[in-house]
């Protein structure tokens, strides 16, 4: 399409016309909002960034770069190159219990973000219902829309630890009611679902025939119980699509690689979508993500290690500071309550940027019940957080001063 | 050799990366009670398994410029006592900084610390070359440090993340 800009203005028609409704009716996403009021400042100390503070294992960079030494700069097979796809599905037998067949059931995907929107586009007729558990990562309701799907928030609520209950499920389902989006180990909350949780949600699942999208990039960031992927459950293997990837646990956020597994029928469809649209995953991003499960899997545990130490000190820290903290069990966010310094969460994070030079998330940017909360990361040094703390420490007294 | 339980090992390794970090954020960071902590490094003290704090200096950054050689000496040993008895000689001169038994085509390994070059080539004549074991010295000396206890000395890495993501 060529368009001139004064044909444009002749006709006063604003380019923004030619956009889909679908697209132009999403409204921007609030961590944008706020990305911006940060803008470059560096003197801020940031608790506001969703990936590792580590760089990723210079073994797996080591080994990216020798493959470029060695020339392989091709495209792999659609689905990924054939040694990272055994690799991931033996990590994932070994760590989790599920066991995906390479050839059929995995897809090497760009980043996780692109598994969960393929099995979205691959899943969704217009109209169709898709059930999103809130507070949740900001892109599962916007990538909904885009499809033609109508998101439903299910809120959930730090009384029950931010844990999906049966209960609110069943109340959101009608007829239209299709997928079900799970992230767990939750970002914002760092809630996490055991076994036992499980249990009542997978009854639910069953008896209303829905396919669930399951989101584990925190699975090996998990503090309490091991990591109980829904895949697992009895009878949820073949009704569930597993998104899973590198970013989080292996510190590999820019490298953007991560895979999808599930039934082959599914993923037969998701790879249509995935070779007419990227291709491939970059090779060299695969390279580097087999030596991670090949010989990384030691930094992989000292990494959670840190992350396990720097959740301690920050939830205390912020019950010190007399905030309500329910302690987070996975992920590496905190997701304290600040309903008690009567500041909403967008006033409460944009003075505590403005006055105390800390840069934190509002919660209400994650969707229902999110209001009244902070995310807050703890990818950061423990120097960093102990001076934030101070801060917000500082910035939560004089708040209740003026109060 | 000490055993050490998984308590003292973590606490070595949260000092080794920061030895001013205090017991009330140590209990904090390993989810246990501060005077557990407490006990633990006071036993390590005792132990000798923590020797000293100290801090890690780039002298290059320091107008007050060192210059430091690491001698590699070859040595006849004492009847009875091996290497120890020459070893301690050597230690316990103050200009010595550290002193390690080696395999290979030398014996000990000197680290020698003084302000310019013919203060610790004076240390070499005068000192160490002529103790009646000392077969021979080779002096080589260190041009830039760039890494050392695993701290890399001129790691500016910023952090280049976004201040604010998903």
């Amino acid at each position: 399409m060529n368009i001139k800009p004064e044909a444009l203005t002749d006709s006063n028609k604003a380019m923004s016309s030619y956009l889909s409704p679908l697209v132009r009716e999403i409204p921007s996403s609030g961590i944008r909002k706020f990305f911006d009021l940060v803008g470059g400042n560096k003197d801020i100390i940031t608790l506001g960034v969703g990936e590792p503070d580590f760089t990723t294992p210079w073994h797996m960079r080591e080994a990216c770069v020798y493959s470029l030494e060695r020339g392989f700069t091709s495209y792999t097979s659609n689905a990924g190159t054939p040694e990272l796809r055994e690799a991931i599905s033996e990590y994932l037998d070994e760590q989790f219990a599920v066991r995906y067949d390479p050839k059929s059931e995995i897809i090497v995907t760009v980043g996780g973000s692109e598994a969960i929107d393929l099995a979205l586009r691959a899943l969704i007729v217009p109209g169709d219902e898709i059930l999103v558990p809130e507070p949740c990562y900001i892109s599962y309701s916007p990538i909904t829309s885009i499809g033609g799907g109508i998101p439903v928030g299910i809120e959930t609520f730090a009384k029950d630890e931010f844990k999906l209950t049966a209960e609110a499920l069943e109340a959101k389902i009608t007829p239209k009611s299709k997928v079900l989006i799970l992230c767990y180990p939750s970002n914002p909350t760092g809630a996490t679902m055991t076994y036992e949780d499980w249990l009542p949600i997978a009854k639910v699942v069953e008896k209303h025939d829905l396919i669930v999208i399951s989101d584990e990039i925190y699975a090996e960031l998990n503090y309490g119980e091991k990591h109980v992927s829904f895949a697992a459950m009895p009878g949820m293997m073949d009704r569930t699509i597993l998104v899973s990837g590198f970013s989080k646990a292996f510190a590999m956020t820019g490298w953007r690689i991560g895979y999808t597994c599930g039934h082959p029928d599914l993923i037969a469809a998701m790879l249509k979508i995935h070779q007419y649209t990227v291709m491939c995953a970059p090779s060299m991003g695969q390279v580097a993500a087999l030596e991670g499960l090949r010989n990384g899997l030691g930094e992989k545990d000292r990494m959670v290690e840190a992350y396990n130490q720097r959740r301690r000190l920050m939830v205390e820290g912020f019950r010190e500071i007399g905030l309500e903290c329910h302690e987070p069990r996975g992920a590496f966010y905190v997701f304290p309550s600040i309903q008690s310094t009567g500041l909403s969460s967008d006033e409460f994070a944009q003075r505590l940027l403005a006055e105390a030079k800390v840069a934190a998330v509002p919660g209400n940017v994650f969707g229902l019940g999110g209001e009244g909360y902070l995310r807050c990361s703890y990818a950061t040094s423990v120097s960093q957080l102990t001076e934030a703390l101070d801060r917000i420490g500082h910035f939560v007294e004089k708040v209740r001063k003026e109060g | 050799m000490t055993e050490l339980n998984d308590l003292k090992l973590k606490v070595l390794e949260l000092l080794k990366e920061d030895a001013r970090r205090t017991p009330t954020l140590l209990a904090t960071l390993l989810g246990v009670a501060e005077q557990d902590v407490c006990t633990a490094i006071k036993e390590l003290e005792d132990q000798h398994v923590i020797v000293k704090y100290a801090a890690v200096v780039n002298w290059d950054k320091v107008d007050d410029e060192k210059v430091t050689a690491l001698i590699e000496v070859q040595i006849t040993p004492e009847r009875g006592r091996g290497f120890e008895g020459i070893a301690e000689r050597i230690y316990l001169y103050p200009q010595v900084k550290s002193v390690y038994l080696m395999s290979g085509a030398y014996d000990l390994l000197v680290e020698v610390e003084g302000r310019n070059l013919r203060e610790v080539a004076n240390f070499v004549s005068e000192k160490l070359s002529p103790i009646d074991s000392v077969l021979s010295t080779k002096t080589n000396f260190t041009l830039k440090k760039y890494k050392q206890d695993g701290i890399i000395f001129e790691d500016h890495q910023e952090d280049n993340r976004l201040m604010i993501s998903p």
